[in-house]
């Protein structure tokens, strides 16, 4: 019984300990970015608080968005506040972007696969994917006359480019032993997809859903500001024509910060699917 | 044949089968020639190869780097096609890979997201998809059992040594019953003390199952202890059958015993002579 006695207080001690050596851990990620954070502030409120200044000061903005800021879901009218309108693009980032995840995985896997396919669209998916989203609202304007399925349209056809060219360059990419184990154990066509070529691509697939989504969220912004009625972009839009700069910085602050939690969502989901290598 | 099996001496047994078994050529590589098309002209791999494989034998490959081996095994797993001539299993022409010739591959070729027994699964699974869940489950663990992974069958290839996966890899060709067992140097990236242990127990398996063989290897001591005959290739290109070795020593054999035996030393002394004087490689 000795030893057990013993130990209690020992282990106590040393989750103590544990529990301090992750705070001081934590507090190396977390003080030098605060540090950075508040110098980028002061920065910030000294440039502006000159006469003649055009933008407000950090402080001023919080002073003037206050309401906004501790009430994104307010609802007053035409007024929505900025929970809403983010959750408007999401939805038509969430829509756009998932039409082209599938479509591009879906083309990806066909043109990886045939070389003299891959060798025909090519020259045309290059020139396709290098006009910038906002050139593609004109057009999609045109075909569906709205501008909610027009938004939809264009996160679509900026996300898809690189979800098409990465999940074709894993198919060719994958290693010629796993195509010898299918061809020597005669794999029917579905087991070969889902056992051997889906799994062995899911690492470049989720390199281009992760770029897709970072130009969708880019792409929506934009979208909207041109021809939105609800949205991020129209907000900023919308507080821009009322001259409210403090609205639009904090929009961008939003912008910013929800495009970060996309990116670190898909990352997140690609880290559940891909296998990593315990080594 | 069957009832002779562990009764009789092996070395009689072998007697007692011969003469069928010359009458009945299990894998036939007739006149066997294999051209590339090159930018300067067509290069010639293989030329004129003969080979007749008997049931239940077990045949070593052996030669320099770049002398055709793996192309000629590659022919007969179906991977490539002869130029020239063809290769027959029990009369019938290969013309594409297939199940009754599985292939052990070099470098393992598991698949790194499925377990060690999802490897497995999908062979047998493939192979035989109107049997029973249970009974392929079963398959796969016998043979997992049998190369000493049942404690391993729910870890994926990167968390298994080499000497695992090549275990794996074996488990995997053989569940699926296979006519000719291919392996390209199987032993190849291991160390010697797995490499015997494999060895060993590859030589168990073959016994037990009683499947061709057909091996590449590199190495003379492992060709003696494994084969019936040793196949030695001459240089490419156009690289043929230089000379087959018969390899005397009784079944089951002892590692220590064989090793003591002088015909050991004239063999593996005959084909170094082969292989380092009259087919030296030349440096360029």
């Amino acid at each position: 019984m000795a030893p057990n006695t013993d130990s209690r207080p020992n282990l106590g001690n040393s989750a103590g300990k544990y529990l301090l050596e992750k705070l001081q851990q934590q507090s190396k990620n977390i003080v030098p970015p605060a540090i950075a954070l508040f110098l980028f502030l002061a920065a910030w409120q000294i440039l502006v608080s000159g006469p003649g200044a055009t933008l407000p000061g950090p402080i001023k903005v919080v002073a003037d968005t206050w309401d906004l800021i501790i009430n994104p879901f307010m609802e007053s009218g035409e007024d929505k506040g900025l929970g809403w309108q983010t959750l408007a693009s999401l939805q038509r980032v969430a829509i756009g972007y998932s039409l082209a995840a599938l479509i591009g995985i879906l083309v990806g896997v066909v043109i990886g696969a045939n070389n003299v396919l891959y060798k025909a669209v090519d020259p045309l998916f290059q020139v396709l994917r290098t006009v910038p989203p906002l050139a593609w609202l004109p057009i999609a304007l045109a075909i569906f006359q709205n501008s909610g399925p027009a938004g939809i349209f264009v996160i679509f056809i900026t996300a898809i480019w690189p979800i098409i060219f990465n999940t074709a360059v894993g198919v060719q990419q994958m290693p010629q032993d796993y195509k010898n184990v299918a061809r020597v154990l005669r794999l029917s066509r579905q087991k070969y997809f889902f056992k051997i070529l889906l799994p062995s691509i899911v690492p470049y697939m989720f390199s281009g859903l992760k770029i897709g989504i970072g130009l969708a969220w880019l792409a929506i912004v934009a979208a909207e500001m041109l021809r939105g009625d609800s949205g991020i972009g129209f907000f900023i839009w919308n507080s821009y024509n009322s001259s409210n700069n403090s609205e639009v910085i904090l929009a961008l602050v939003y912008i910013g910060v929800v495009g970060l939690l996309l990116d670190k969502l898909v990352g997140y989901i690609a880290t559940l699917v891909v296998q990593e290598d315990p080594k | 044949m069957q009832t002779l099996n562990g009764q009789v001496p092996d070395s009689l047994t072998e007697k007692l089968k011969t003469p069928n078994h010359l009458s009945n050529p299990f894998l036939v590589i007739e006149d066997v020639s294999k051209v590339y098309p090159t930018a300067s002209g067509s290069y010639t791999v293989l030329e004129g190869v003969n080979l007749t494989v008997y049931e239940g034998e077990f045949v070593c490959v052996i030669g320099h780097s770049g002398c055709g081996k793996s192309t000629l095994l590659d022919m007969v797993s179906g991977f490539r096609k002869p130029t020239d001539g063809e290769v027959r299993l029990q009369t019938k022409k290969i013309t594409q890979p297939g199940p009754d010739r599985m292939v052990v591959f070099q470098n393992y070729s598991l698949l790194p997201w499925l377990t060690a027994f999802e490897n497995v699964y999908l062979g047998v699974d493939s192979v035989y998809p109107d049997k029973p869940k249970a009974e392929k489950v079963k398959i796969v663990q016998e043979h997992l059992a049998m190369v000493g992974l049942t404690e391993a069958a729910n870890k994926k290839p990167p968390q298994l040594s080499g000497g695992m996966k090549q275990r794996v890899s074996i488990a995997r060709a053989l569940a699926i019953r296979p006519q000719v067992l291919i392996l390209d140097e199987p032993f190849g990236a291991l160390d010697a003390i797995t490499k015997e242990e494999l060895q060993e127990e590859l030589l168990k398996i073959w016994r037990g199952n009683r499947v061709t063989v057909l091996m590449i290897t590199h190495d003379i001591d492992e060709a003696l202890f494994l084969a019936d005959r040793l196949v030695m290739m001459t240089n490419g290109p156009a690289a043929k059958i230089g000379e087959i070795l018969d390899i005397p020593f009784s079944r089951p054999r002892d590692r220590a015993q064989i090793m003591e035996d002088p015909e050991y030393y004239n063999l593996r002394n005959y084909a170094l002579d082969f292989l380092y004087r009259r087919f030296a490689h030349d440096n360029e």
